[in-house]
């Protein structure tokens, strides 16, 4: 007792440039006030940024991964069934951990006091779910294909469809929220949200794969979308725990 | 190979929170205080659309984690988050945590890791709240020394009536520090 407990901490390795959008990016033009300008200050990976919260169980309801059972009727649309898996960057499932969604109905209205645009809202759909990931980093949600819809961004802007994933795999340095888009989206070229991803092989691993082994005659297409977070550096430190 | 990040959008609130968001520790925990503040804009405007989360140790600085094999006090999320108010306003209730180990057996000063996510931001921007009760401890800390000394104040929570104030100035004239994790 007394020297303090060794801690042998795994480190994750930095995204190469392009990965993610600069915050500063004109095209979309709420960034302009809301962008820091000072440059970031390096912050070395320790306890607190290795860590992060283990959330799942007991956060999910019965039907939270399965959006077109949340009412009494059937929602509007086409129904759909999104799966993947959720990976660290050395290709390891992200175990039991908590995958959040929301999206517009297949409209494109959110059900949110704050989306005026003139689409009707369906009363059969939240656009909400959540689930948690199984033993091989798979989930799945079954919901409707959200419609494109229209912001005030440019002239004539609309959003190419698109649900809102969140993610917290197993450290706070992990933590992740993006879009999940749809094959061939007319609209990608005019969106400066998809487009603020430098880098192009990036930007692609936000579009989800339809999936026809995974479709269910007469009831559901399948769109298949895996999500890739930090992975850790090769560690020298399980090594040295055998010493 | 790691996927991009997003911007949550303006409809976050409908996705995100939690009834219980902003318990990190639950109501009546012995010391809980309340952190309250604001974020604003690059025009000192109010964010409405903004999502504060909350990252921490417990009261030994300790963490409920597989990484950290010392445990912590089990029955504490110690993970809080709160959509911001038509005012910019948000609020966690939490204790302060413990000092945390840091590098080379140093200790780190006392403090929280914050993720802020809103319209307009791309990716979620990081910053780390001190406490004003521990200069001397905030003096040696490794990551404060880091940060330029006439911005380490952006850092630093204000004593309040029920806790403490932070707020988030995302542009502009007191910037608060951002940290590239
Ligand atoms: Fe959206």
């Amino acid at each position: 007792m007394g020297t303090p407990t060794k801690l042998h901490l795994p480190s994750y390795r930095r995204d190469p440039d392009g990965t993610h959008p600069p915050l500063d990016s004109p095209g979309y033009r709420s960034t302009a006030l809301r962008h820091p300008k000072q440059r970031p200050v390096l912050l070395p990976q320790m306890l607190t940024e290795v860590t992060g919260p283990l959330l799942g169980p007991g956060r999910i309801g019965e039907h939270d991964n399965d959006l077109t059972r949340q009412h009494a009727g059937e929602p509007q649309g086409q129904r759909i069934i999104v799966h993947g898996r959720l990976l660290d960057g050395d290709g390891r499932p992200v175990r039991n951990s908590l995958v959040e969604i929301w999206q517009a109905n297949a409209g494109g209205r959110y059900r949110h006091t704050g989306d005026r645009w003139p689409s009707p809202l369906d009363p059969n759909f939240d656009g909400v779910g959540r689930t948690l990931t199984d033993d091989e980093g798979r989930y799945e949600f079954t919901t409707i294909k959200p419609g494109a819809y229209p912001w005030k961004n440019h002239d004539n802007a609309w959003r190419p469809a698109h649900i809102h994933f969140s993610l917290f795999g197993t450290a706070f340095i992990q933590r992740l929220v993006t879009q999940m888009y749809f094959p061939d989206d007319p609209l990608f070229a005019q969106d400066p949200i998809f487009n603020s991803v430098p880098d192009e092989k990036a930007r692609q691993r936000m579009i989800s794969k339809f999936d026809l082994s995974r479709t269910v005659d007469h009831w559901a297409l399948a769109f298949e979308f895996d999500i890739v977070l930090r992975g850790r550096e090769a560690s020298v430190f399980e090594d040295e725990e055998d010493e | 190979m790691t996927t991009p990040s997003q911007t949550v959008g303006p409809y976050l609130s409908i996705g995100l929170p939690w009834p219980d968001g902003v318990d990190a520790v639950p109501e009546g925990t012995p010391g809980a205080v309340w952190i309250r503040g604001r974020v604003l804009d690059g025009a000192g405007e109010p964010v409405p659309d903004a999502l504060v989360e909350t990252w921490q140790a417990d009261a030994n600085g300790r963490f409920d984690h597989p990484d950290d094999p010392r445990g912590a006090v089990a029955g504490f999320r110690a993970f809080g988050r709160c959509p911001t108010e038509p005012d910019g306003s948000y609020r966690i209730r939490t204790i302060v945590p413990g000092a945390v180990p840091g590098r080379d057996g140093r200790e780190q000063a006392p403090h929280i890791d914050v993720s802020v996510f809103a319209r307009g931001l791309l990716d979620r921007v990081v910053t780390r709240i001190y406490f004003p009760e521990h200069a001397e401890a905030n003096a040696a800390d490794e990551v404060l020394a880091a940060v330029p000394a006439d911005r380490r104040a952006t850092l630093i929570a204000v004593s309040a009536e029920d806790g403490y104030r932070f707020d988030v100035r995302l542009q502009g004239e007191g910037e608060t520090v951002f940290f590239d994790v």
